[in-house]
């Protein structure tokens, strides 16, 4: 069992969504990274999306493209977010990471050799997003071959026998963009994404996290009434541009971020099980790492 | 890179027939987009078809290019330039001509019909130099359209006077500050937006890039320009040309010249941007200097380094200041149909400067690039030669750009 199915059934088991924050690798400035990846999962991250910086971000909106920029800025390859994955790896055998990114660095280091060193890493999972499934053949079995699960999206334009060409490709998880628009774009409208997960229930058995347009703990609780995983991106990307990649403002910089996923968590905990207090929550959650 | 990615043969393959369904000139082309996009393209791909054989959507179309683009163009012979090389004769197609003063226009017009025939409201689209952002304002206003065209900051700078053109046609110019700020860059925002608004609006894309299944569909609209020439040459010089030139950026200019042409025996010269020469590094030339990745959508010959990250480009030419370049161009140089070759900044203001003197033509930069390249195969082919250059555009749009460089106020 990969780690990724391994977190979402030990979640499922005591009733609990994953929260899945993404982070731009070597934003602001790469050394900031791994520790940040360790602060995310102590304040309660299950999984870990990681966003490999690329020149041309299409899909996202202007806080990423920043990042994106900022990281490239201080030489953040592909290859740098592997040594990042393998370092964080030393400290952090169980949360699942997942890269998320733009098709063409892994094009130009080669899928097989991009899927052995990603798999040696530590990665667990990939989510490329100009990455078609129509397009994913060699892709994916270069990927299976390292045993890293496909992660792919599902958004509100994808139409059934679409959703079912997805579902036979897809492993671990998939991603649903809760609304057309690029990342950060706007705010998602819960009850059209709470229609839209029955009928995608019906058709997929994989988890379903959803993403796009989650910025604060409320979002967070009433996604995660209907989804198995909440995906929260850019409101995370903004606190690490407020920082201003000053060295002196890492620790400011972690406060923040763990405090937004912490209030996120309890609000998620507390939507699934509102007779539990947090402390127990806390407790479990500590059983369920162990 | 697994065996399929890599194979460069395409023997026995009936080029004129590509794509195939999914979009791919042999391993080139396809669709590489975010999920949200991929049923809007599937969307896009069927209206096209259906109307492409829809006898009232063609009569619509050829009317418009006639009465309100002033087609055919003519095929003209340009004997004293022709005479001063001392080889070949050259003939111009005179794409400058058309209404807005390039052959932009031959696909704005057509995708602004099929825009209308899907009951979309909106038009978007991206621009370098400022020649399809205008072709796109024209055909929106004479739809009443609303219109938003996305131009790099930088290119804004360069090309204040088609700025200002497009906002008198009613269109929004929006500046995009990210990345390099140029056309790649207007594309990526073009796209964001479209994502955005992908129920009521139609994205217009320039040039034969991008997803399926626009590399099809710019081409096929641009096609007239070689449907016209072959008809021209065969009655005005008695047979084929020896050899067509023309410029490519995102390549919609030179693929529209070639394509008629494919099963003939006739050379093909693509003319990319040298800038401050190949070796510099300073250059838009991907086929030329590059290497195949995915971009925009398609998979093709990009200008990238070496961890896949998209390099800026230099051109004096803001229309062929791209990093890609269209799939079908990638095939053809892999399997050889056409030659693809770059011509400096300094060749193409040279032939600039040679044209406008000895023909009173004033060429774009991005055309002086073929012509730069014919000045150059002309002598080689001797006196028997015959070949066709694609002037894509008029120069007054450059005229700032040449005279800066000269160090002339105007």
């Amino acid at each position: 069992m990969s780690r990724i199915d391994e977190c979402f059934s030990r979640l499922r088991a005591v009733g609990r969504r994953a929260l899945i924050p993404f982070v731009t690798a070597g934003d602001p400035r790469p050394p900031v990274t791994v520790p940040l990846l360790h602060a995310m999962v102590e304040a309660g991250a299950d999984l870990i999306e990681l966003g490999v910086p690329f020149s041309d971000p299409m899909a996202d909106g202007p806080v990423i493209q920043r990042a994106s920029e900022r990281a490239l800025r201080q030489g953040t390859s592909l290859r740098r977010v592997l040594e990042m994955v393998r370092a964080f790896r030393r400290r952090d055998a169980h949360t699942p990471l997942v890269l998320m990114g733009y098709l063409n660095p892994i094009e130009a280091m080669g899928y097989e050799r991009f899927a052995r060193e990603a798999a040696a890493a530590g990665v667990d999972g990939v989510l490329t997003v100009d990455m078609s499934p129509e397009e994913a053949e060699d892709y994916t079995a270069a990927l299976a071959a390292s045993r890293l699960d496909p992660i792919f999206l599902l958004a509100p334009t994808t139409t059934e026998a679409r959703l079912r060409v997805i579902a036979a490709q897809a492993r671990g998880f998939v991603y649903y963009v809760s609304l057309k628009g690029v990342t950060g774009a706007a705010t998602l409208d819960v009850s059209e994404v709470t229609g839209r997960l029955v009928l995608l229930r019906r058709l997929i058995d994989l988890p379903i996290g959803v993403g796009f347009g989650i910025r604060d703990a409320a979002a967070a609780a009433a996604i995660a009434r209907v989804a198995d995983a909440v995906v929260v991106g850019s409101a995370l990307v903004r606190l690490v541009e407020e920082s201003g990649g000053e060295a002196a403002q890492e620790a400011v910089l972690q406060d923040r971020i763990c405090g937004l996923l912490r209030a996120m968590r309890t609000a998620m905990d507390e939507a699934l099980c509102p007779d539990t207090t947090v402390e127990s929550q806390e407790n479990g959650r500590g059983e369920l790492k162990a | 890179m697994n065996e399929t990615t890599t194979s460069r043969s395409c023997s026995g393959v009936d080029l004129a027939a590509l794509p195939d369904a999914q979009g791919h000139f042999g391993i080139y082309g396809g669709r590489f987009v975010a999920e949200t996009l991929m049923a809007p393209l599937e969307a896009l791909q069927q209206a096209y078809e259906r109307h492409l054989r829809d006898p009232a959507f063609l009569a619509e179309l050829d009317e418009d290019l006639r009465q309100y683009v002033g087609r055919p163009t003519p095929l003209y012979h340009a004997k004293r330039w022709s005479e001063h090389l001392g080889g070949a004769r050259i003939y111009l197609k005179r794409e400058d001509l058309n209404h807005t003063g390039a052959h932009k226009v031959n696909n704005t017009v057509g995708q602004a019909l099929l825009a209308r025939r899907m009951g979309k409201r909106r038009i978007i689209a991206e621009t370098g130099a400022g020649q399809h952002g205008v072709a796109t304002a024209t055909v929106a206003a004479r739809l009443g359209l609303e219109c938003v065209v996305y131009m790099g900051a930088e290119d804004m700078r360069r090309q204040a006077l088609n700025v200002y053109r497009m906002r008198l046609l009613g269109a929004e110019v929006v500046a995009v500050e990210s990345g390099s700020r140029t056309l790649k860059d207007a594309l990526n925002e073009a796209m964001r937006d479209w994502v955005t608004h992908v129920d009521d609006t139609f994205y217009i894309i320039g040039t034969v890039a991008g997803p399926h299944p626009y590399p099809a569909m710019v081409r096929d609209f641009q096609a007239v320009i070689g449907r016209e020439t072959r008809e021209q040459i065969l009655r005005q010089a008695g047979r084929l040309p020896d050899a067509l030139v023309a410029c490519v950026g995102g390549g919609s200019n030179a693929i529209g010249l070639f394509h008629p042409f494919l099963e003939d025996d006739v050379e093909l010269y693509g003319v990319e941007a040298a800038g401050e020469g190949l070796d510099s590094g300073r250059h838009a030339a991907p086929l030329c200097a590059g290497r195949p990745g995915v971009l925009h959508g398609n998979r093709t010959y990009l200008m990238e380094d070496e961890d896949g990250q998209i390099l800026e480009t230099h051109s004096i030419s803001a229309g062929l200041d791209y990093p890609g370049v269209g799939p079908e161009h990638a095939l053809l140089k892999d399997c050889g149909r056409a030659q693809y070759v770059a011509v400096t900044d300094e060749e193409a203001l040279a032939a600039f400067h040679e044209l406008t003197r000895l023909e009173g033509i004033l060429p774009a930069l991005e055309s002086s690039h073929a012509l730069a390249y014919a000045a150059r195969l002309a002598p080689a082919l001797g006196r028997d030669g015959l070949i066709v250059v694609n002037l894509s555009g008029r120069g007054d749009k450059d005229i700032h750009t040449v005279a800066a460089r000269e160090g002339i106020r105007v």
